[in-house]
């Protein structure tokens, strides 16, 4: 008799902690997702790249070639040629002869038809493309399947169009190309950075010289194959991967006549001093601290949703991220509460496992930065909140995490993180969720959230910041100029005032 | 004979007359030949003692100038077209005394000064006509393929600075002031260090257009000195380099780098060329803002 009791009892102890730990929130019930990996056979990967110049793959003058890894499990994927200034100067000098010789001879409508190619032969390999960005940068699949391959797409596609019809973005000018462009992307869409770049320059009728980030090759590598695959002429876009030094070698060389960066504000503004009095043409995509401002007759389940969506996409490498959120006081303990449930469901782990939400921060280093911006926060007094998902052993992770009782003047409320990592501070009024959300040197991206029409476009005709999302949040399309106030950097991306970039007037 | 009553020539900030803080001043004299020195030794006339803006004032004119522009660029675009045209009335009413200068700073013909002047009115007159236009053409409705209504529109970028030409310093001064100011920006403004009389004359037209105070300034002084501190000033956002000056322009270029500063470097070698003017002067100082809105029910 009194056995059972005891079980009884063990038994209702056992259930109670089973729903102490069982998550608030549940997206398609109480049992456990079975790993859903995508295959990464259709990827052919190579044992070594080359630089991508004049068309063909060759060996580095450097003689140097650096590992490329998988971030997530951080075994090697390839050996990827280091370009040195002598790799440079040959690829901005088969970019010049490119343009000279066929490029700036070429009709709009001849070059825009062999952007549409590129558009095409990207949509035919696109599970190769999504699953070998997932592998180099950490992304989750999902994301890299839905968001970076098919809006990599959609930039070529788009530019394409453009090519022939320049004088109609550019009345009462006479439009003709720059010349030899330099470009230097980041690591956090690699792919996607790439598109962004090349297809406006292309269309315009400039040659490129492209730099990706030395974590993330290998995307623009294959992309290099597509060009080879299209018969682009020989020249129009070079390849050459590296570090920090490479891109200074690519953006200090005098035939380089226009220089696209994206990256940090820190390395744009050595850019901008380093090209002072060349003449040279110079847009720049910085970093950014992007107020996510809900106020209390927002649908909040929605607003939770972005704001999670603001902040957890792509492991928060983004740019435009929504890295501060300003709640209205009167709903701020009711969004919290939701956020903290909605977080505890978020799923981290293998990048390829079509069910992750968060997947592998996308290096050492920016898990190192990451980690010192949390202790700054935790030791300037705001209060953690993590997400206790199990983390895996090998691999570079960091949980989804959120601060409360931030002060303006914290760290983590200042300065860009790049990692998943919210800072939440909370305002009476609207006239104070402006000024909060100003009040910073960066003008990327800010979001409001809000039911009331009126409000939204009082709200963000005073947001200081280049992209304001409206009950929404990282939304992109090539159509849509993308860019940035202030610190956030100058010239657009996309949309008819991006092709301004790549233009010269007359 | 009636003793002429000189005027006394000042910076003009915040919507005041002040002189500089630093109680520095600058002889000009008139143009050789244009009117005659008061004695056989001196070699030129003097015309007047100008303040010598130091950098103290350079940064009161920012303040000023950022403080008054959020309101600026709140006002309606037909007000601010109506403004601007009020300041080319103003410019006519004073058509004379404007010439007068020009003729005695610059050595021009009763027929350049006057030509100058009309440029000036016209130019005023065409700015003035954009206030309620290039919003319209700068911007989009972008057809992005998701249910999203997306717009972009250019806006005021905030204070900008000016480094006005040396000549022709009044319609120079204008053809770079104008621009800025119809978008909604604030201007601070480093006057031709040679020829000062007219702009700072300018001044008066400004004062009585119904301008707002503070949303432009205009400090006369010396470029070596006041460029580098405009260039890297934390809230100026943005500079129009019209000095001419190649070694000026780089050290422009690179200072800007301390905020992100957007240069615009102009090299006119004709400012009577209206054709070049208009919408891209309006441009080169505006951001480009995109909005998403949901579409749905």
């Amino acid at each position: 008799m009194s056995t059972t009791i005891t079980d009884q009892k063990a038994r209702t102890e056992a259930l109670k902690k089973v729903e102490a730990e069982k998550p608030r929130l549940e997206f398609g019930g109480a049992w456990d997702y079975a790993p859903a990996p995508e295959s990464k056979e259709h990827v052919r990967l190579e044992k070594r790249y080359g630089l991508f110049i004049g068309g063909e793959f060759v060996a580095p003058r450097s003689k140097k070639y650096f590992e490329t890894i998988n971030p997530a499990t951080e075994e090697v994927l390839a050996e990827v040629a280091e370009g040195n200034a002598a790799d440079i100067d040959a690829a901005v000098r088969a970019a010049e002869q490119a343009y000279e010789k066929r490029w700036k001879k070429l009709s709009g409508a001849q070059r825009g038809k062999y952007i549409y190619r590129i558009a095409r032969l990207l949509q035919e390999k696109a599970r190769e493309f999504a699953v070998l960005e997932t592998m180099n940068g950490g992304k989750p699949i999902k994301e890299s399947r839905d968001v970076d391959v098919p809006l990599a797409v959609a930039h070529f596609f788009y530019h394409a169009g453009w090519a022939d019809k320049l004088e109609y973005a550019f009345p009462r000018h006479s439009v003709s190309p720059i010349g030899v462009c330099g470009q230097i992307i980041p690591w956090n869409f690699p792919l996607l950075m790439a598109a962004w770049k090349i297809a406006p320059a292309l269309a315009c009728g400039n040659t490129v010289v492209l730099k990706p980030a030395e974590t993330t090759p290998l995307t623009s590598l294959h992309l290099a194959r597509i060009f080879q695959e299209a018969d682009l002429p020989p020249g129009v876009v070079n390849i050459v991967p590296g570090a920090g030094e490479t891109g200074a070698h690519l953006v200090n060389h005098p035939r380089a006549r226009k220089i696209a960066f994206t990256g940090s504000t820190d390395v744009g503004k050595i850019i901008q001093r380093s090209i002072a009095g060349t003449g040279k043409r110079l847009t720049l995509e910085l970093g950014g601290k992007a107020a996510n401002i809900i106020f209390e007759d927002a649908a909040l389940d929605q607003a939770v949703e972005g704001i999670i969506n603001g902040i957890y996409f792509n492991q928060g490498h983004v740019c435009c991220a929504g890295s501060r959120l300003l709640v209205q006081e009167s709903v701020a303990a009711t969004v919290l509460t939701k956020l903290a449930d909605r977080v505890a469901t978020l799923r981290l782990g293998d990048p390829l496992d079509k069910n992750t939400d968060v997947g592998a921060i996308n290096s050492k280093m920016q898990l190192e930065k990451i980690r010192d911006m949390v202790s700054a926060g935790v030791e300037e007094g705001a209060q953690l909140h993590q997400s206790a998902c199990a983390i895996p052993s090998r691999g570079f992770w960091f949980p989804p995490t959120f601060f409360t009782g931030v002060a303006q003047s914290h760290r983590i409320a200042r300065e860009e993180i790049f990692g998943p990592v919210l800072a939440v501070m909370t305002f009476r009024t609207p006239e104070e969720a402006v000024e909060k959300a100003n009040n910073i040197p960066y003008g990327l991206s800010a979001g409001i959230w809000t039911d009331k029409g009126s409000k939204i476009f009082k709200i963000t005709s005073k947001m200081k910041a280049g992209v304001v999302w409206a009950n929404t949040f990282n939304k992109f399309d090539p159509s849509s100029p993308f860019g940035g106030y202030k610190e956030s950097g100058f010239g657009r991306e996309g949309g008819v005032h991006g092709l301004r970039a790549y233009v010269e007037l007359s | 004979m009636e003793l002429e009553v000189r005027k006394t020539y000042k910076l003009y900030v915040g919507g005041e007359f002040i002189r500089t803080e630093s109680g520095r001043y600058d002889p000009i004299y008139a143009a050789v030949g244009s009117k005659k020195p008061r004695s056989a030794s001196a070699q030129r006339l003097l015309l007047a003692n100008i303040s010598r803006a130091s950098r103290k004032d350079l940064r009161e004119a920012v303040r000023t100038a950022r403080s008054a522009q959020p309101d600026w660029a709140s006002k309606s675009a037909y007000l601010k077209g109506q403004i601007l045209y009020r300041m080319a009335e103003m410019l006519e009413g004073r058509a004379a005394s404007f010439e007068d200068l020009l003729r005695e700073t610059r050595g021009l013909t009763a027929a350049g000064a006057a030509r100058e002047v009309r440029a000036s009115i016209d130019r005023l007159v065409h700015y003035a006509g954009w206030s309620d236009k290039y919003v319209a053409l700068l911007g989009t409705v972008n057809p992005v393929a998701s249910s999203y209504f997306d717009f972009s529109v250019p806006e005021p970028m905030g204070v900008v600075g000016i480094v006005a030409p040396e000549e022709p310093d009044l319609l120079g001064l204008i053809s770079h002031l104008a621009p800025v100011l119809v978008s909604g920006n604030a201007a601070v403004v480093l006057l031709s260090e040679s020829r000062p009389l007219a702009s700072l004359e300018l001044a008066e037209v400004l004062a009585t257009s119904d301008l707002p105070a503070g949303v432009a300034n205009l400090l006369s002084g010396h470029k070596d000195e006041l460029v580098p501190h405009l260039a890297r000033h934390m809230d100026v956002l943005a500079i129009a380099d019209a000095g001419g000056d190649a070694a000026l322009s780089k050290s422009i270029a690179s200072d800007a780098a301390v905020n992100v500063k957007r240069v615009r470097r102009y090299q006119i070698r004709d400012y009577f060329d209206g054709a070049a003017q208009g919408l891209d002067f309006i441009e080169a100082f505006t951001e480009i803002k995109t909005t998403w809105h949901p579409i749905g029910v």
